[in-house]
């Protein structure tokens, strides 16, 4: 069976600068990303920010288009289409953003906001719109009541349920979840993360979840990839890429993440400096510069490491075993 | 124990005038810091914590205030009768703030060393040489590579870890007692947070300097403070050394915002939210505040504010379910 998206070798540049005085640079946001998602699977994209990850999030719905690279849903090539097609193809791919205040109009009201896909559409009879709404309110867990009033009357984790329902409005395979809980406190984000498992479950979603947290991760994928530098540096299982960290950025990422276990026998690793400059190209791995890897050479600095296939994971590391 | 503690609270409340009356969003707060010690303060957003950390220096943003009765002593020293320049010598001086984003908490058009210096100078009176002396040691203590050129540079050719660095810079300018780190990684990723954390606790033991770490998230929390103080809806509910407040939570609270975190390990089961959210200050309930939101509210939670009890030495609670003295 063909997955449901699979995206081969993407890549986008952003040109920059170009002025009189200065000369123009392109910043390699993604540089060469591939990977599949199958129905109703749920694959996360992890990494620090200036990773790429929101970059390949929004090139796959072609909300930026990108520099090359093939992306292909459902056995359709996304970067052929043409607009009609694309229009189709743009109800099956949706996506929630982090920050329900900035993606939701302060001037519709809630009900207006998800109607708004379905009127696009022409999904069901005008007349029947206001009981979908409210069909796809009581869906996310909020009062169909609730309709009538505009964002700025919800607290954060109901804009989030908001714009949950939106994208759902339209009746789609799959959703690029773009850090749609970060900006929430742990009690709600559990709420949302539930929310999402319970969704998926009943309709059968697909998503690509966008994230940095990876306690949040582990709840929601099944399969990991982590990004540095506009390029996965390591993909596999979530047991795989948790349990068993083969990339030392991996290992770093995990070993970072504050734990509410005092005394946990974990090592720590700080790791310094931040991330390179992606004005720069280095010509070695990107990570080179904050590794640790006690084998780590000359090769690390003039040779860039490819995804090689090891047991249960692909890892981009000379190094990893 | 010898001598008062560095930070005494007592009673705090800040007030805010309404049509319907004041309304109370931080609501008889009461703690102490030692010198030296690491306490977190740990609730949800709307629970008060930035605003207590204000509170503290009188900088309760308009048209707030302190309301009478509230005690804050530093050293001794009564910090709500200081007027003018002995209360400029606490705010930035003897005690230093950390905010959580220092893109809006550095002035974009001026360079690192100027705001480092501002904040020196505006303690000291300093020769203009050795002032640059002292900001690029400062620069040096946070960890911030090559001081010399960084001192000429803007704040936007700067990552945000080191960013927060020089905030930490200009924090320390005035010799601080304690430092106020509200949030000071949640804007961070996680591992320039593990930089950040690592360099508070260095000054911490350099520096013997107290640190009162707001933060909402419990993981920053565990291994980092020595004792924590939960706080909700405007009061504390719950305090005591880090290591019970992990392995023993007492309050129904405590217990509920650590099993809704995801965890890295043991099994992936559905999580376990809170259901609603915390209230507004206008509407704090009556009896146990948290009692609504509570799976193990009786029927006294809702009527009577419950009494704090400890259950072991320095771990209170405020639950009438809550087995314990007092």
């Amino acid at each position: 069976m063909t997955p449901l998206l699979e995206v081969t070798e993407l890549v986008k540049h952003f040109e920059n600068g170009g002025g009189l005085l200065r000369a123009q640079h392109a910043i390699h946001a993604v540089n060469g990303v591939s990977f599949s998602i199958d129905r109703g699977e749920t694959l996360a994209l992890v990494g620090e920010s200036g990773s790429g990850k929101t970059t390949v999030g929004k090139t796959v719905l072609r909300l930026l288009e990108p520099t090359s690279g093939s992306l292909r849903f459902d056995g359709t090539d996304l970067l052929a289409a043409t607009r009609n097609e694309l229009r189709t193809l743009r109800r099956r791919l949706q996506i929630v953003f982090q920050d329900p205040y900035g993606s939701l109009d302060p001037r519709m009201t809630v009900g207006a906001s998800v109607a708004e896909g379905i009127e696009i559409h022409r999904l069901v009879p005008k007349a029947e719109i206001a009981n979908r709404v409210g069909q796809l309110l009581t869906e996310v867990g909020l009062d169909p009541a609730l309709a009538e009033k505009y964002p700025h009357e919800f607290s954060g984790g109901q804009r989030q349920r908001i714009g949950i329902a939106r994208a759902l409005a339209v009746d789609p395979d799959f959703i690029v979840l773009d850090e749609p809980v970060s900006a929430l406190d742990v009690s709600v984000q559990a709420q949302i993360i539930n929310l999402l498992l319970d969704l998926q479950r009943d309709r059968g979603l697909a998503y690509l979840f966008i994230g940095h947290d990876l306690g949040v991760v582990r709840h929601l994928a099944g399969r990991i990839a982590v990004m540095y530098f506009g390029r996965i540096v390591e993909i596999g299982s979530r047991d795989e890429v948790l349990e068993r960290p083969r990339h030392p950025y991996t290992q770093a990422l995990i070993s970072a993440v504050p734990v509410p276990e005092p005394g946990s026998a974990r090592t720590r690793i700080v790791l310094p400096g931040d991330p390179p400059s992606p004005l720069v190209q280095p010509s070695g791995c990107p990570f080179a510069s904050r590794c640790f890897h006690p084998a780590k050479n000359a090769t690390c600095a003039s040779q860039r490491p490819l995804l090689r296939q090891l047991r249960g994971a692909e890892v981009a590391c000379h190094h990893a075993e | 124990m010898t001598g008062p503690p560095l930070l005494e609270v007592d009673g705090l409340r800040v007030e805010y005038p309404s049509k319907a009356g004041p309304t109370y969003p931080v609501d008889g707060v009461s703690f102490s810091i030692d010198r030296g010690e690491v306490v977190a303060l740990v609730g949800e957003s709307g629970c008060g914590k930035s605003l207590t950390s204000l509170a503290l220096l009188r900088l309760v943003p308009n048209p707030g205030r302190v309301a009478p009765g509230s005690v804050v002593r530093l050293d001794g020293q009564d910090v709500g009768r200081l007027e003018n320049e002995a209360l400029r010598a606490i705010r930035g001086g003897r005690i230093g703030l950390v905010f959580q984003d220092p893109n809006t908490s550095l002035n974009p058009v001026l360079t690192i060393g100027y705001q480092v210096l501002e904040a020196v100078t505006a303690h000291r009176r300093l020769g203009k040489t050795e002032a640059k002396q002292r900001v690029l040691a400062l620069l040096e203590e946070v960890g911030i590579p090559d001081p010399l050129a960084r001192y000429r540079s803007y704040p936007h050719e700067l990552s945000g870890g080191l960013k927060q660095r020089v905030m930490i810079a200009i924090a320390l300018a005035g010799e601080p007692d304690l430092l106020i780190a509200d949030e000071p990684t949640t804007a961070l990723d996680v591992t320039i947070q593990a930089q950040i954390l690592e360099l508070l606790e260095r000054l911490r033991a350099t520096r013997r300097m107290a640190v009162l770490l707001i933060t909402h998230d419990l993981g920053v929390v565990a291994g980092r403070a020595g004792r924590v103080l939960v706080m909700y809806a405007g009061r504390l509910v719950e305090s005591g050394p880090t290591d019970r407040i992990f392995s023993d939570p007492a309050h129904p609270y405590t217990q509920a915002l650590l099993r809704s975190i995801p965890r890295l390990t043991g099994p992936i089961d559905r999580l376990a939210p809170i259901a609603g959210v915390v209230p507004q200050s206008a509407a704090w309930p009556l009896g146990c505040r948290f009692h609504p939101r509570c799976p193990l509210a009786v029927p006294a939670c809702s009527s009577e504010t419950p009494p704090w009890r400890a259950t072991a030495p320095g771990h209170e609670a405020q639950c009438w379910l809550v087995e314990g003295t007092r």
